[in-house]
């Protein structure tokens, strides 16, 4: 406790030595400091709502259009047979067709709930797992290096194993995307940890946060932004496996979701019921990204001053 | 190797006091060396030195006089070869060139966590969260974040921070130095103001004369390679002083020759 009753410093200086400090300099320096502070911080500025809107929805907005007129060009000159390569507007008939009869809800429903379930299995999984890969150092040898090779396998190569392991039904889909999903979620707390400033875990032992302590209130807050990064990445690898297990594992068992919706399109010849399927697995994991992850994670930059502001 | 004893566990806040006016020091190191590896040359060797309770006390030395090693040794985080320290009020607090605040904490909170870890109950920790900042002349920084803060607002919340913690000695490891002069002129002053107020004992570590000058009791002066008490100043001058005052600049001039002396050493071998 910071109280003022100690003796004063043995080693006097003379009666001046602390009843003098506060006799007249201190208004002074009081006020210089004032001024100290004054010009030397600064208010962050926040750009307006709409400007941001329209410097980050005008240009993908423009590409789109320039895509969808080069795919309107390669049609009109029919570059490809019309089965192969229906108009947009096909397509977008095709669309509307499956919208009245009202089960576009469902087929994403019915992906994007597993895909949710999946992903918050790998989580649960995945986090623990890199906290311990990142400080054990033996762990670290024996399956750091498997982790990270494991990153690199495309996971539709689970899903004929796991068919067999766990029969054509959820349990089969579920592995399938965690083995996709945990090891890129594990990845990034393991270098969320490795780029935790060695002076913050220094800092904290002083502080007094040493063993669990300290992970809770130093290394986890530490090393968030870096988690944020695997997690982000978790997600794309949770959704994209499920979409190559849905599309692989058919089954009247499984429900309907997008891969089904995408492999009846192929089954029944229909491109413009693909592309459809395409466009829409395409749409989810834009939307995800840009609804939850982007604003999540300039959340936490921003706070840490780590999001240099764009003028 | 001689017994080693180190701070008691953090917990021993409230007794601490009592201790230290009973046995007269706040921090007491008896013949302690440190040297990194195996058989690697001694960075510290045979270190005694006392610091009485509420002493301001400056370790000087060139680079490579171990003087951050020796704090860390005091400060606990790392363990002497051989020789004892004593630091009988409690782990010290430490404060380092950088800032070392968290950046996922506001300015209030980074204290507020000093004070969670060392066991003060949630209701009383905003408030003296607050008084500790306007002991620093903060007291609207409770709710900035540290990258809205400037250099000197980050040490002075750094400062509040420290002195948060139960200990009662400040170890200061260059604390100033990534600073402009003027903050730094701004920020002796303070210290020596909070210094008088809070009755801790400051172990000061630079290799700024003036600096040295300006805030301490006494002056240490370390060799480099390894590190040894070379020679020390008791400073006599009055507070608060002024680093431009003339007294203060014979005494550096004087200092600043020995610091020279030890430099000189190394070349000739």
């Amino acid at each position: 406790m910071a109280s003022t009753d100690l003796t004063k410093p043995v080693d006097a200086d003379g009666p001046s030595s602390a009843s003098s400090v506060s006799s007249e300099t201190p208004e002074d320096v009081a006020g210089l400091e004032a001024g100290l502070d004054a010009l030397e911080s600064y208010q962050e500025e926040r750009t307006p709502i709409w400007r941001t809107l329209l410097a980050k929805v005008g240009p993908p907005t423009l590409a789109i259009a320039v895509l969808i007129g080069i795919w309107q060009i390669a049609y009109s000159a029919h570059l490809k047979p019309e089965y192969a390569l229906p108009s947009p507007a096909q397509v977008w008939d095709a669309f509307m067709v499956q919208w009245h009869k009202g089960d576009v809800f469902d087929i994403l429903w019915v992906s994007l709930k597993r895909a949710a379930l999946g992903f918050l299995m790998a989580l649960a999984i995945g986090t623990p797992l890199g906290l311990v890969v990142a400080r054990v150092r033996w762990i670290r040898a024996a399956i750091g290096p498997l982790l990270s090779g494991l990153q690199s396998l495309p996971s539709v190569a689970w899903v004929p194993p796991a068919v067999i392991w766990f029969g054509l039904n959820n349990s089969a889909i579920y592995a399938v995307v965690l083995l996709g999903a945990v090891p890129s979620i594990a990845q990034g707390i393991i270098s969320g940890v490795d780029q935790v400033p060695p002076l913050f875990i220094r800092a904290g032992r002083v502080l007094g946060a040493t063993g669990l302590r300290g992970v809770w209130h130093i290394l986890l807050p530490a090393a968030l932004p870096g988690y944020l990064a695997g997690v982000k990445q978790g997600w794309a690898f949770s959704w994209r496996s499920l979409m190559a297990a849905e599309l692989i594992a058919a089954s009247p068992d499984l429900g309907y979701g997008l891969g089904q919706f995408l492999q009846q399109g192929r089954d029944l010849g229909e491109m413009p019921m693909m592309i459809t399927a395409v466009f829409l697995i395409l749409i989810v994991g834009i939307g995800i990204e840009l609804l939850v992850f982007s604003p999540l994670e300039k959340l936490v930059l921003r706070q840490r001053g780590l999001l240099a502001s764009t003028k | 190797m001689s017994q080693t004893v180190h701070e008691k566990p953090a917990a021993a806040a409230a007794p601490a006091r009592d201790a230290v006016q009973a046995d007269g020091h706040a921090v007491r190191l008896t013949g302690v060396s440190k040297s990194f590896g195996r058989g690697g040359a001694p960075v510290l060797d045979g270190i005694d030195l006392t610091v009485a309770p509420g002493e301001f006390v400056c370790l000087l030395g060139a680079s490579g006089c171990g003087k951050s090693t020796l704090l860390n040794l005091v400060a606990g985080l790392d363990k002497p070869s051989a020789g004892a320290i004593d630091v009988p009020g409690g782990r010290p607090a430490l404060m380092f060139q950088e800032h070392a605040l968290f950046p996922w904490l506001k300015a209030g909170k980074n204290i507020e966590l000093a004070l969670k870890l060392r066991g003060m109950p949630r209701e009383e920790r905003k408030a003296e969260a607050q008084r500790l900042l306007a002991l620093v002349r903060l007291d609207t920084a409770y709710d900035k974040r540290v990258h809205e803060l400037s250099g000197g607002m980050r040490q002075r919340v750094a400062l509040a921070r420290a002195l948060a913690q139960a200990g009662d000695v400040l170890l200061m490891d260059e604390p100033f130095a990534a600073l402009d002069a003027i903050t730094r002129d701004v920020l002796h002053d303070e210290l020596t103001r909070i210094w008088a107020d809070t009755g801790r004992a400051v172990v000061f570590v630079t290799h700024n004369v003036r600096e040295a000058v300006r805030l301490g009791q006494r002056v240490v002066l370390l060799s480099s390679r390894p590190g040894r008490i070379a020679r020390e100043w008791t400073i006599g001058i009055p507070q608060p002083r002024r680093i431009e005052a003339p007294d203060v600049s014979a005494l550096s001039i004087e200092i600043t020759e020995h610091l020279r002396g030890e430099i000189r050493r190394h070349g000739k071998h």
